[in-house]
């Protein structure tokens, strides 16, 4: 590995670096995945790698976790997404096509994508 | 490039009792198809050290304790596809039993303050690169960039930090007469030596954690002008050492050992000194002796180590908590630091809790917690709902407190004046089946065994308490021997050089003012109240609880116990060694000590 030699390279390098260990820093914003048997079966796993490839590719900070099912599973795959204190916002049958613009809308612009909501639950 | 992943498994704890864990869990999630996207970390201790192997799951904080090779393909299939906590194994609280998902809803964590330990866990203690990504060197190049050497000085003075090695002098007042020192060569030097033989924070600590020991290290060479150190550890102490040669290799190679550190023209790198353990090896002067490879017997400090100390050049000893405290410090503020713990002691400690206490582990609270809050809620209380009885804490020459005490306040001054110390921060809870002139005498024991024999009061005034206290525990004792036990540890206090022998006699002393009671039992009645010293108990069988299940009898190794089957037994006083077999094989409690 080539030798720091400067304050600045440092800090250069660890901003690389801090992605690596994100699932373990704080971030604001969660992703969660509806991952109960009924959402494995609906393509909830393509839609969790759209989403990683997707925040991976914007170099967006969320943290993407997964849950068992919830009981909604004719529209499985559920996605929620929480930001801060907003109230956490779930959206159904979302497929891998989708992510794109329900990142592109929700997390970068800041708007729901009203559409595709089939729930709100209060922060 | 790195991967993003979505979620870190991070392994604790493991230690050889299920050396198969990681391996399985590697391959499940190989299989499962989760690489990439779930990553395995082997990460340093984690405090919680009975309930291991643990595994935290982040982000979400899950927490899995008592983990085993079998139980891999439920964890993975279950919480790591599909997001499901597996309450099976979670960890129960003692008392009502609940489970507890989440890391942070867990008391032993929860009543915890984390500075010390604050990457132990968190952390590929292996990986330098984690370690810069999670917030090292932030401080030694905030300090580089921005901070004078007496800024730096100023700040330690104002945090009220003191050294955690166990004497608890002011950090900011020894670097200061450090960089005070008249010398071109100066040393810094980390003291890993850990000799109590309880404790275990020190190790736990170089091995989870051994960079921000480094980075302190460095800001106080360059606060000091020194351009050498030495980080001493016992040769035994094998995992430290490879987690310390890794971490001096690895900054090296960045850069952030050697010459030239980050731009700034300041050359500092650091040595391994290795050295065989003993107790004294942990005081500053034995260590430095041993630093320059003599044997590591202390010197009478007529000049201070700062001034003169290793090869004669000044020096700056801190223990590698103290060394590791000291970028936090940087990087939150000296207010920051001050706010914490008590008027007198800054900050937190950290306790290796032993001995009776449901919690064994390492934990870190605010200087100023009370006995009752260290032993109950983080500690999780005694075992089996025995009654508490005495809280030993400062290592083997540290003082037992007894159960009234509950609500005094942990700081330096009053462990102090309670007749203890804080010392390095070992704690042995005792119930009420521990006496405590037996465990006085065991310690003794130790304090005889590690005397390095240069003062004829440390050499020979603990062997001649330790035989006093050996009669005792025979049963042999007179009263008068507790006059005399006082009057030799008041002399071996007062007159011994070193650290050692000036707290030797403290296990003595501060039982005989809060267990005066027990001795007399021991010497006039000839009795153990706690049925322990051998000598003055006598095991019986109860006839009504009897069932005469003949187990006890063919455990027995002096054949001292008869009766016929079905019937109750009885034990041969003359014949039985008090070994306990019969007291811990009995299924129905029959087994009785009088």
């Amino acid at each position: 590995m080539p030798k720091l030699k400067s304050l600045e390279e440092l800090q250069k390098l660890r901003q690389q670096l801090q992605k690596d260990i994100k699932a373990r820093a704080d971030t604001s914003t969660t992703i969660t995945v509806g991952m109960g048997t009924c959402g494995i079966a609906a393509g909830a796993r393509e839609v969790m790698h759209a989403i990683l490839a997707e925040l991976e590719a914007r170099a967006i900070d969320a943290h993407v976790t997964t849950v068992g099912c919830i009981g909604m599973c004719s529209r499985e795959p559920l996605v929620d997404i929480q930001q801060g204190d907003e109230p956490r916002v779930t959206y159904g049958d979302v497929t891998p096509e989708m992510v794109p613009r329900l990142i592109e809308e929700h997390l970068v612009e800041g708007n729901v994508v009203e559409e595709w909501v089939v729930g709100r639950m209060e922060a | 490039m790195a991967e993003q992943y979505r979620a870190d498994v991070l392994v604790s704890c493991v230690h050889d009792r299920a050396p198969d864990f990681i391996p399985a869990l590697e391959a499940e999630v190989k299989r499962r198809g989760l690489e990439g996207e779930v990553r395995v970390v082997e990460a340093g201790c984690r405090g919680f050290c009975s309930m291991g192997p643990v595994i935290m799951i982040e982000p979400d904080g899950i927490f899995y304790v008592g983990l085993k090779a079998a139980d891999v393909p439920e964890l993975v299939e279950e919480t790591l596809v599909k997001g499901r906590v597996v309450e099976r194994l979670t960890y129960k609280e003692p008392t009502t039993h609940a489970c507890i998902s989440y890391c942070r809803d867990i008391p032993f964590y929860n009543k915890q303050e984390r500075i010390v330990l604050r990457h132990c866990g968190m952390i590929d203690p292996e990986s330098i690169e984690e370690y810069i990504a999670i917030d090292g060197y932030q401080a030694l190049s905030k300090v580089l960039m921005s901070m004078t050497p007496e800024e730096v000085i100023e700040e330690l003075k104002k945090s009220g930090l003191r050294g955690r090695g166990g004497a608890g002098f002011s950090t900011g007042r020894k670097w200061e007469s450090a960089r005070g020192a008249e010398g071109e060569i100066k040393y810094v030097l980390a003291n890993g030596d850990e000799g109590d033989p309880n404790c275990f924070m020190d190790r736990a600590l170089m091995e989870a954690d051994p960079y921000s020991i480094l980075e302190g290290m460095t800001i106080g060479a360059y606060v000091m002008g020194a351009h050498h150190g030495f980080v001493y550890i016992p040769f035994e102490h094998t995992g430290s050492v490879r987690s310390m040669k890794n971490a001096i290799q690895q900054a090296q190679e960045y850069g952030l050992l050697g010459q030239d550190i980050l731009g700034s023209g300041f050359d500092f790198d650091v040595e391994l000194r290795l050295g065989a353990h003993s107790f004294v090896g942990g005081e500053s002067t034995a260590l430095m002796h041993a630093v320059e490879g003599k044997v590591s017997e202390p010197r009478p400090k007529h000049y201070h180590t700062t001034e003169k100390g290793v090869w004669d050049r000044p020096s700056c000893l801190n223990n590698v908590k103290t060394w590791n405290i000291v970028p936090a410090i940087i990087n939150r503020g000296a207010d920051w630091f001050a706010s914490i713990g008590t008027e007198t002691s800054k900050g937190t400690q950290v306790f290796s809790l032993a001995g009776k206490v449901n919690n064994v582990g390492l934990a870190e609270v605010p200087m100023g917690i009370t006995v009752q809050e260290l032993v109950f809620d983080v500690g999780g209380g005694v075992p089996e709902g025995r009654e508490f009885k005495a809280l030993q804490i400062g290592g083997p020459s540290g003082g037992f407190l007894p159960a009234d005490l509950l609500d005094m306040p942990m700081d330096y001054e009053t462990l102090a004046e309670a007749g203890s110390m804080m010392g390095t921060g070992g704690v042995v809870i005792l119930d009420d089946r521990s006496c405590v002139v037996d465990t006085a005498r065991y310690f003794l024991d130790f304090l005889r065994d590690e005397s390095c024999g240069k003062c004829s009061s440390c050499r020979e005034g603990i062997r001649r308490m330790l035989e006093i206290l050996t009669r005792i525990t025979e049963g042999e004792g007179e009263l008068e021997d507790l006059d005399t036990l006082e009057r030799l540890g008041r002399v071996v206090k007062a007159v011994s050089m070193c650290g050692l022998g000036k707290t030797a006699p403290n296990p003595v002393l501060s039982t005989l003012r809060y267990f005066r009671d027990e001795y007399v039992a021991h010497i006039v009645d000839h009795k153990c109240p706690a049925g322990v010293c051998k000598a003055l108990i006598e095991y019986y069988i109860d006839e009504e609880k009897c069932t005469g299940c003949g187990l006890c009898l063919r455990k027995c190794p002096q054949e001292a116990i008869s009766g016929e089957k079905k019937e109750p037994h009885v034990i041969d006083s003359e014949l039985c060694i008090r070994c306990g077999v019969c007291f811990d094989v009995c299924r129905f409690d029959a087994v009785g000590v009088r």
